[in-house]
C-alpha cells in the first residue's frame, strides 16, 4: 500500500507539471528535466532543480513558480535548493518535450553531443527545419535568442528557426 | 586558515568572471553584426552565472566565518567591494577595444578557463568541483567561438590581420599574470582544493601556439609581464568600471526589483 509520503510526493510532480519555462512556456520544467528531486514532509515540499546555463536568467522566476503552485495548492512550505552537480544535459529532456518544441518551432536537441567538444570548424549538425521537416539547413549562428539556443536557417523553405542546442 | 582560503580563492575567480562580463556586456548592441553581438552577450552571460556561483559561495562562506558580522551576499560582494578588493588579473579590466582586441581576450582567457575548470573538476572542494562541472560545458562552446574568430581574422584581410597582430601586442604583456599564483591561491593548493595555476601554463601555450599559427599570427616571445591585479593593485579602468557598476546599489543602498 502507497504510503500518505508517496502519494503526496506524486501529487507534487503532478503539479510541477504545470510549471512552465518563462523563455519556452511550451515546456514544463519536467519536460525540461530540471527538477532533480522532490521530497515531501507533512505539508513541507523540498525541491531541488538545477540550471541548464550558469546564466540562465529564468531559474530566479522558475524557483518563484515553484514556490506559488505549491502554495497555492495547500502546501505550506516550500524550499527549493539549486544544484550543479551532475550538470544539466539534453539528454534528460523528455520525449514529450522534444516534441513539443518541434510543435512551437523550435528544433530540438539532436541525442548525440556531437558539437559539444573545441574542433573547430565542424560540420553543422544535421538539423531538421520544424517547419517543414527537411534536413537541409544551415547553422547561421551557434549562439541564439537564450542561452540554450542556437539560430539555423532551412535552405527549402528558408524560415529560419532556433534551435536548443546540445549541451 | 583553510575557510579563508577558500574564500580568498572563490572571490578570485568570482571577480575574473564578474568584471569580463561586464567588459563584453559592453558590445551589447554594438556588436559588427547581430548573430556576433548575440554570441558574445552570450558568453557576458554564462561568465555573469559563472561568477554568480562563485559569489554565492563566498558569500556562504564569510557569513558561516562570521556568524556575528551583518551577513554579506552575492550582491553586496558584487556592488559593495572596492577596487582593491577586486582580485580580477588586469586582462579583463582592460577596455574592449576593437572587435579583434575584444576577440582575442575571450580567446586568451577562455583556453585558460578551458583547463582551469578540467582540473577543478576533481576538486576536493565539492562546491568548487560541482561549478566547474557545469561551467565547462559552457567554455567548450566560448572556446571554439574565440579560436575560430582570431583564426578567421588573423588569416583573413590584410586590414584584420594587422588588428589582430596589434592585438598581440597590445594584450601579450597581461597574459602572464594569471598563471603566477598569489598567495591565496598557494595557500588554496597547499590545502587542497585549489589549482596550481603554473601548472596550465604550457597546455595554454601550446593551444595559442596551435590556434596562432592557423591565425598566421606570431607568438610574442615570452618577456616581462605585468601583474598586480589578484592582490588589488588594479589599472585605472577598474575604477571606472566599478562606478557604472556599482552606481545604483551605491546610491540607492538595498534598492531591489
Amino acid at each position: 500500500m502507497a504510503s500518505v509520503t508517496d502519494i503526496s510526493t506524486a501529487h507534487v510532480w503532478d503539479l510541477l507539471e504545470a510549471v512552465t519555462d518563462p523563455e519556452v512556456p511550451v515546456l514544463s520544467i519536467l519536460d525540461l528535466g530540471i527538477v532533480r528531486d522532490v521530497k515531501v514532509e507533512n505539508n513541507h515540499a523540498h525541491i531541488v532543480i538545477t540550471p541548464t546555463y550558469s546564466g540562465c536568467p529564468a531559474m530566479d522566476v522558475i524557483s518563484m513558480s515553484i514556490r506559488m503552485q505549491l502554495l497555492s495548492n495547500g502546501f505550506k512550505e516550500v524550499s527549493i535548493t539549486q544544484v550543479l552537480s551532475p550538470a544539466w544535459t539534453t539528454d534528460w529532456m523528455t520525449e514529450a518535450g522534444k516534441e513539443k518544441l518541434r510543435a512551437y518551432g523550435i528544433a530540438p536537441p539532436n541525442p548525440t553531443q556531437q558539437v559539444c567538444n573545441t574542433k573547430l570548424f565542424a560540420d553543422d549538425e544535421a538539423v531538421q527545419c520544424p517547419h517543414c521537416n527537411s534536413w537541409n539547413t544551415r547553422r547561421l549562428s551557434e549562439f541564439g535568442s537564450t542561452a540554450c539556443k542556437s539560430l539555423f536557417q532551412c535552405n527549402d523553405c528558408h524560415e529560419p528557426f532556433d534551435y536548443f542546442k546540445c549541451h | 586558515m583553510s575557510s579563508q582560503a577558500l574564500i580568498n580563492y572563490s572571490l578570485y575567480l568570482a571577480d575574473n568572471t564578474l568584471i569580463l562580463a561586464q567588459r563584453n556586456a559592453e558590445w551589447c548592441g554594438h556588436g559588427p553584426i547581430l548573430e556576433q553581438d548575440i554570441a558574445l552577450t552570450n558568453i557576458s552571460l554564462d561568465l555573469l552565472g559563472q561568477s554568480r556561483s562563485f559569489y554565492q559561495y563566498a558569500a556562504t562562506l564569510i557569513n558561516e566565518a562570521n556568524p556575528s558580522a551583518t551577513p554579506v551576499s552575492e550582491d553586496s560582494l558584487a556592488f559593495r567591494r572596492d577596487v582593491y578588493d577586486f582580485k580580477n588579473i588586469l586582462i579583463t579590466e582592460l577596455p574592449n577595444g576593437d572587435w579583434g582586441n575584444t576577440i582575442l581576450r575571450q580567446f586568451f582567457f577562455s583556453a585558460y578557463q578551458f583547463l582551469l575548470y578540467q582540473q577543478m573538476k576533481q576538486s576536493s572542494d565539492a562546491t568548487l568541483a560541482a561549478i566547474a562541472e557545469k561551467s565547462l560545458k559552457e567554455v567548450t562552446y566560448h572556446l571554439r567561438w574565440s579560436s575560430e574568430w582570431v583564426i578567421r581574422l588573423g588569416d583573413g584581410t590584410e586590414e584584420s590581420h594587422d588588428r589582430m597582430t596589434s592585438a598581440v601586442e597590445n594584450l601579450w604583456s597581461f597574459t602572464g599574470e594569471v598563471f603566477e599564483a598569489a598567495p591565496f591561491e598557494k595557500d588554496a593548493v597547499e590545502a587542497g582544493f585549489g589549482i596550481d595555476p603554473a601548472s596550465l601554463k604550457s597546455a595554454w601555450l601550446e593551444k595559442v601556439t596551435e590556434i596562432f599559427t592557423e591565425a598566421t599570427l606570431a607568438v610574442p616571445p615570452s618577456g616581462w609581464m605585468q601583474t598586480g591585479g589578484k592582490t588589488g593593485k588594479h589599472s585605472e579602468y577598474l575604477g571606472f568600471i566599478l562606478a557604472e557598476m556599482q552606481f545604483l546599489q551605491r546610491a540607492y543602498p538595498d534598492a531591489s526589483w
